[in-house]
């Protein structure tokens, strides 16, 4: 089966079914905005939400991720999680699937990380395409990312009266046969589909000014990196940290140990951290690396437009615009690239 | 061999865990720096390239990136030379012979040493920049006959902080490697240079074609010594330098030592100055 289709009055049935097959995490409302969490009640699911406070990352980077446990004396260490369990992320926009790919391109590349690919291994990814915008905050379109690339084990399309369901894995079509109220698509329902994503090419257009290509090219030049816009933005930034935590792409990290009271016993743990800290790239010797909240800043947008672009040949900004809607200075992503790209191309007209 | 792919084995399956070491020996070398010698658990070889760290863990402290200072020729052991800057490093400097720490890697990449064969060259190192130095001195010496000329400059601030003393007096002696040493400041016992290292440059003699200049210190240092090397026509690619930046994993994912596109973990910690050159701004120690 390559498309299914799932009406909506049976949608609390499948998420039953769902929930007894892993453990469910899903989009709620939190007060005026959303998250994802466990569902416990099915019908606290809230599909039609703009992006969550946190990506879905927490699910398969975890804030606070367990390395090992160990003992002081004898030196010994342990496995810190025995199993990892099964697990479903429904609900999930095209730019959040675009991030777990991001994340998986890093954690893949050598030397793998076994924690991270432990839980990704277990992990079904169940998204739902989004047909009208979030809010003014987003870039997807510019990033590619409003539609489906890939990265997820089903796909639900919203066609009014029912889901058309994409099946893109062996993972995602267990979860989709065997039941009675789920059918395999038929030819008027996949010519909705096709309607309904035509409607959709007339709403999404791409936000940034220039195309993403020029984006690269001009954070390439020397003048974009010494830009005058870095300044700028470094003045507004408070260095919380806000940015870094929303993003679906950022996975800097620490490392640290716990010791229990008896001063034996203990487990050493990798925590998020942020490239936006004061101390973050500072050496124990005092030479801090990247002072400033100007380069720190320009950092994090190199980090998403140019240095994973060279690296992977992917852009490490999925266009969800969590790092605009959270920032307590009002740094914008879209004004930030725009300033740059404008700078560059007006410098290449001359 | 063997021991190399035994450790490549575990960092590729359990890349955080570090490796049950002892500590066979343990001095103080200066006032603030400390000197281990250290076993892995079954005497297995480090198998490391001079120039490369180890992450260093301290159960209930964390962990530290620290270069070995001893050559992959020093069989059976490995050394490490510590200064006290940190919580972890402070409490690493009460550890004595016979204690355990945990040991990962080796990491990064070390000297170029096989490009270096058959050329001169001409090593400088800074304060602690002796410390990584050590390891490819130590490896030049064993394979003297593989190498020209080998000219050594050493500076410090005061005698004081001087490492390595025997050693270095014994390099003195030396008639097959040339060693100069200077100090910023000295004190009456002194009879040596006073002066920046990078007064000693241009009294050197070399053929620029064939000569590789190994550089290690403080960030501050690198660009005043290499653009001396670069009077002295050495090519770019002929300079090499090894960084320090802030360390976590090791393993090129937790983002603090990245310098723009790269991390100093796995694409460093040494570097060529030609590399250096297309770094838009965050390397320090690139001359402007």
């Amino acid at each position: 089966m390559k498309y299914a289709v799932l009406k909506k009055e049976d949608l609390s049935k499948w998420l039953l079914h769902l929930q007894k097959k892993a453990k469910l995490y899903g989009p709620k409302r939190k007060e005026n905005l959303f998250v994802f969490r466990p569902i416990k009640d099915v019908e606290e699911i809230c599909l039609d939400y703009i992006p969550t406070i946190l990506p879905p990352k927490k699910y398969y980077f975890p804030q606070k991720e367990k390395l090992f446990k160990f003992t002081v004396n004898p030196f010994k260490t342990a496995k810190a999680i025995k199993e990892f369990e099964d697990f479903i992320i429904f609900g999930v926009h095209t730019c959040d699937i675009a991030g777990i790919q991001c994340l998986d391109i890093v954690f893949r590349d050598t030397p793998e990380d076994p924690n991270y690919l432990n839980r990704k291994e277990k992990m079904t990814i169940i998204g739902i395409e989004c047909l009208k915008y979030c809010d003014e905050n987003a870039n997807c379109a510019s990033m590619g990312n409003h539609v489906p690339r890939g990265g997820y084990d089903l796909m639900l399309i919203d066609i009014g009266k029912y889901f058309v369901i994409h099946v893109n894995s062996e993972k995602g079509e267990k979860l989709v046969t065997g039941l009675s109220y789920i059918k395999e698509a038929k030819q008027s329902e996949m010519d909705e589909l096709a309607r309904v994503r035509n409607e959709k090419t007339k709403v999404f257009k791409e936000e940034l000014k220039a195309p993403v290509s020029k984006v690269y090219e001009a954070f390439g030049a020397q003048e974009s990196f010494n830009s005058k816009v870095w300044e700028d933005v470094g003045k507004k930034c408070v260095a919380c940290g806000n940015c870094t935590a929303v993003c679906p792409t950022c996975y800097c990290f620490d490392v640290q140990d716990d010791l229990e009271l008896s001063f034996n016993e203990g487990l050493r743990y990798r925590i998020w951290n942020s490239c936006q800290m004061d101390d973050f790239a500072k050496v124990a010797g005092g030479e801090d690396f990247r002072k400033g909240r100007d380069g720190r800043q320009r950092h994090r947008y190199y980090r998403k437009f140019k240095y994973p672009v060279d690296k992977f040949n992917r852009y490490f900004c999925t266009g969800c615009g969590r790092c605009t809607r959270t920032c307590m200075a009002e740094i914008n992503l879209k004004e930030t690239v725009n300033a740059i790209t404008d700078n560059f191309l007006q410098g290449e007209a001359k | 061999m063997i021991d190399r792919e035994i450790l490549l084995e575990k960092i590729k399956t359990s890349p955080y865990k570090p490796m049950k070491a002892k500590i066979i020996e343990a001095c103080m070398l200066t006032e603030k720096e400390k000197f281990f010698r250290i076993e892995l658990e079954d005497k297995i070889n480090l198998s490391h390239e001079p120039g490369q760290f180890v992450m260093v863990s301290l159960f209930g402290f964390g962990e530290a990136p620290i270069s070995v200072c001893s050559s992959p020729t020093d069989k059976g052991y490995f050394d490490l030379t510590v200064r006290n800057v940190g919580t972890l490093t402070n409490k690493l400097h009460q550890f004595k012979k016979g204690d355990i720490v945990g040991i990962r890697g080796p990491f990064g990449k070390g000297f170029p040493v096989d490009n270096m064969f058959g050329f001169d060259l001409v090593i400088v190192a800074g304060g602690l920049g002796i410390v990584p130095l050590r390891s490819l001195i130590r490896y030049i010496t064993y394979n003297r006959n593989d190498f020209g000329n080998v000219e050594i400059l050493l500076g410090c601030k005061t005698p004081k902080e001087l490492l390595f003393r025997e050693e270095t007096h014994e390099w003195m002696k030396r008639s097959e490697i040339k060693f100069n040493c200077t100090v910023d400041k000295a004190d009456p016992d002194w009879k040596g240079n006073v002066g920046l290292i990078t007064s000693l440059i241009p009294g050197i003699n070399i053929n620029p074609t064939r000569t590789y200049a190994v550089v290690v210190g403080p960030p501050i240092m690198y660009k005043f010594v290499i653009k001396e090397l670069v009077k002295k026509s050495i090519p770019a690619h002929q300079i090499v330098v090894s960084l320090e930046r802030r360390m976590k994993c090791g393993l090129g994912k937790c983002g603090h030592c990245q310098m723009e596109g790269a991390y100093v973990c796995q694409s460093g910690p040494v570097f060529t100055y030609d590399q250096l050159q297309n770094f838009k701004g965050e390397c320090h120690e690139k001359a402007a």
